[in-house]
């Protein structure tokens, strides 16, 4: 079975005045139609590049290597040149929510003019035809008075309808695959919980394919199907959300758990993760994790060790280090 | 009810009485001035030692609040009274010579660790700048003490006083924002939002270090956060507000077990839970919170009320908090229709 999305080996690194840094370390991921795939981890640990790696969003300085594949629909995204071929990804069959709604819409030019001007770059409808589906869409993703919204301004929408109306215009094209980086992290708790209940409606009916990337455990668990935990650039665990959340294996997720204050749970001590995420200038050799990690040796024999995934159980991976470190 | 309140009053810090704060707002220079109420006749005691939280979405006003607890923003109704050892400093009527003593015993933790530090000062200036502008300290020596003092119990390394803030991550960052906040030795510190910039492993540090200032300083915190699971964890008693208005107050284990007003029970119900099979989906609240601009009449919460009645009697109704058990208050409204 061919999958919807799938990422082979790909390292990022990025060129700047203080020397090459690595941002992804042969990361892969599968994604199937109609599947959420949840991106977690914290600031710095590569989510959000690896989203921009599918769409070629990454700045000039980028470099990927050469063995490194993103496959969609049987074409590898890396080897597209032509500003042709990347129109096909770029808002066609893929398409990205960002973070912060009043950031991606440009301030002087209205919702709906914007919302008909990328479909009919994608789709051979004109004016009439295009605006008609946005606002359709504009309905669609519960934006009242949606005639009224597609002629304002980003401004004059508060951050949920700005964010309703983001989801409207990624999803007019119809993409098979949604990139959506921290799309409720800006929204306050009652709008984020109708963002969710919304994105999930959608995704249901669309049966698209979702890559999810939040630092929010929380959300984590109540939209995706499968989640990849990222520190530094590597995948340090992958799985069933199910399966990652209640049976964490890598120390690092089970900081991330332990951190994070559970309302269900207020005798529950606080536990942080020792020390700082390290700089990506001096990524750590051998695990990355090893910095920070509580059961990292004393004589640093995990300095040499080899990064990779394997499969501990069906479907559960966990990074080869991890896995012996655990058993201690 | 005032008998207990005479009764603990000599244990508060701070008393805030009927509090108002609104903000002159005019759209263009030819339209009308109006009057945006942020702050609207609150009432809350914080006892000495607590760790006061103060919760609610974006415009609700918790800032504003802290900020008028600080002197910072002008009061337009009511007092604010901070109770020290020897004498009482009441914000309505206090001098710039008093403020300046004031600002000695209350301090501000903010947000963005990025934003709150000077790119071009070291961090021992940063920290010793409080110092020297309150001129507490009379001789250099005597400030590089007090600095390295502070320092220490924030757990900075004191090698790391002579770098730029440039140099440091976020945790690290938040840490020597405390230093700053809490080098002239106050007794009363409100923090707000100060660990919602940062990543959940480092936001637990800051949060246990907060804590353990509190017992080794004798600290008392107003703690303001969007957050109610890191302000179930840390706070003493927690007060929602919505639009202005206090909606509920109550110790927090309380208020977290036993939610009494809607929009508490909503706000709990919307934070995602971590456990997957836990699909409940979160009591799903109309629309967003309204312009301060324009609030509703009556119950300011009655346009997004899942119990808000047809005929809209709740425009009518005068808001006031009514104590339902002890120490624990809830809005009138709130108190019938749920």
């Amino acid at each position: 079975m061919t999958h919807l999305l799938e990422i082979n080996n790909l390292d990022v690194k990025f060129d700047t005045d203080e020397g090459r840094i690595t941002a992804i370390d042969n990361v892969s991921l599968t994604l199937d139609q109609g599947k959420v795939l949840g991106i977690v981890g914290e600031s710095g640990s590569g989510k959000s590049v690896t989203a921009k790696s599918i769409m070629q969003l990454n700045p000039g300085n980028t470099i990927y290597n050469d063995n490194a594949e993103i496959i969609i629909d049987d074409e590898n995204v890396l080897k597209f040149t032509s500003k042709n071929d990347l129109k096909k990804i770029r808002g066609g069959k893929v398409s990205m929510i960002f973070q912060e709604p009043m950031a991606s819409f440009a301030p002087a030019i209205k919702i709906g003019s914007q919302m008909v001007e990328q479909l009919m770059i994608h789709k051979p409808l004109d004016k009439n035809e295009a605006k008609n589906i946005s606002i359709d869409m504009l309905n669609r993703v519960g934006i009242a008075d949606a005639e009224k919204r597609f002629n304002q301004y980003a401004f004059e929408l508060s951050g949920g309808m700005r964010q309703r109306a983001m989801i409207a215009m990624a999803l007019s094209t119809m993409p098979k695959l949604l990139l959506a980086d921290e799309p409720t992290t800006a929204l306050d708790v009652t709008i984020q919980a109708q963002v969710i209940n919304l994105m999930k409606d959608i995704i249901k009916e669309y049966n698209m394919g979702v890559i999810f990337i939040t630092h929010d455990l929380g959300v984590i668990a109540q939209v995706a199907d499968d989640v990849a935990v990222m520190y530094l650039g590597s995948v340090v665990e992958q799985g069933p959300v199910n399966e990652i959340l209640k049976n964490p294996m890598h120390p690092y997720t089970k900081g991330l758990i332990n951190a994070l204050p559970d309302i269900n749970n207020l005798d529950a001590p606080l536990t942080p993760i020792p020390g700082n995420i390290p700089s990506p200038l001096d990524r750590p050799s051998g695990c990355v994790f090893r910095t920070r990690c509580p059961h990292a040796s004393k004589e640093g024999k995990e300095a040499n060790i080899d990064m990779g995934l394997v499969e501990i159980k069906p479907g559960h991976w966990l990074d080869k280090c991890g896995v012996d470190c655990g058993k201690v | 009810m005032w008998c207990r309140l005479w009764e603990s009053m000599s244990e508060n810090i701070v008393s805030v009485n009927n509090l108002s704060v609104s903000f002159d707002y005019q759209e263009n220079f030819l339209s009308k001035k109006q009057k945006i109420k942020a702050v609207n006749n609150i009432n809350i005691k914080i006892k000495k030692g607590s760790f006061f939280g103060l919760v609610g979405e974006s415009g609700s006003g918790k800032t504003t609040l802290g900020r008028a607890i600080l002197g910072a923003n002008k009061i337009s109704n009511g007092n604010v009274i901070f109770h020290d050892d020897e004498r009482d400093f009441d914000l309505t009527s206090i001098n710039s010579k008093e403020m300046k003593e004031y600002r000695k015993k209350a301090q501000l933790i903010f947000q963005d660790p990025y934003a709150a530090l000077s790119p071009r000062m070291t961090v021992r200036d940063i920290i010793a700048e409080p110092l020297e502008v309150m001129k507490i300290t009379n001789s250099r020596e005597e400030t590089d003490e007090r600095v390295r003092d502070i320092a220490s119990k924030c757990r900075l390394n004191l090698e790391h006083l002579r770098r730029f803030p440039h140099a440091f991550s976020g945790g690290q960052r938040q840490r020597i924002s405390i230093a700053r906040a809490l080098v002239s030795n106050p007794k009363f510190i409100v923090a707000d939002e100060s660990v919602a910039a940062l990543d959940v492993s480092i936001q637990a540090d800051i949060l246990n270090l907060l804590k353990q200032l509190q017992n080794e300083l004798n600290l008392t915190y107003l703690f303001i956060s969007h957050d109610l699971s890191v302000v179930a964890h840390v706070c003493d008693i927690v007060a929602v507000m919505y639009l202005g208005h206090i909606v509920e107050m109550a110790p927090s284990r309380e208020l977290f077990s036993n939610p009494r007003h809607p929009y508490t029970k909503a706000l709990l119900s919307s934070i995602p839970s971590i456990d997957p099979e836990n699909k409940s989906r979160a009591i799903e609240l109309e629309g967003e919170i309204p312009s301060a601009m324009n609030p509703p009449s009556g119950c300011v919460f009655r346009t997004r009320c899942p119990h808000a009645s047809k005929d809209g009697k709740e425009a009518n109704i005068e808001m006031g908090l009514v104590e339902v058990s002890p120490e624990h208050w809830v809005d009138r409204c709130g108190v019938n229709c749920a």
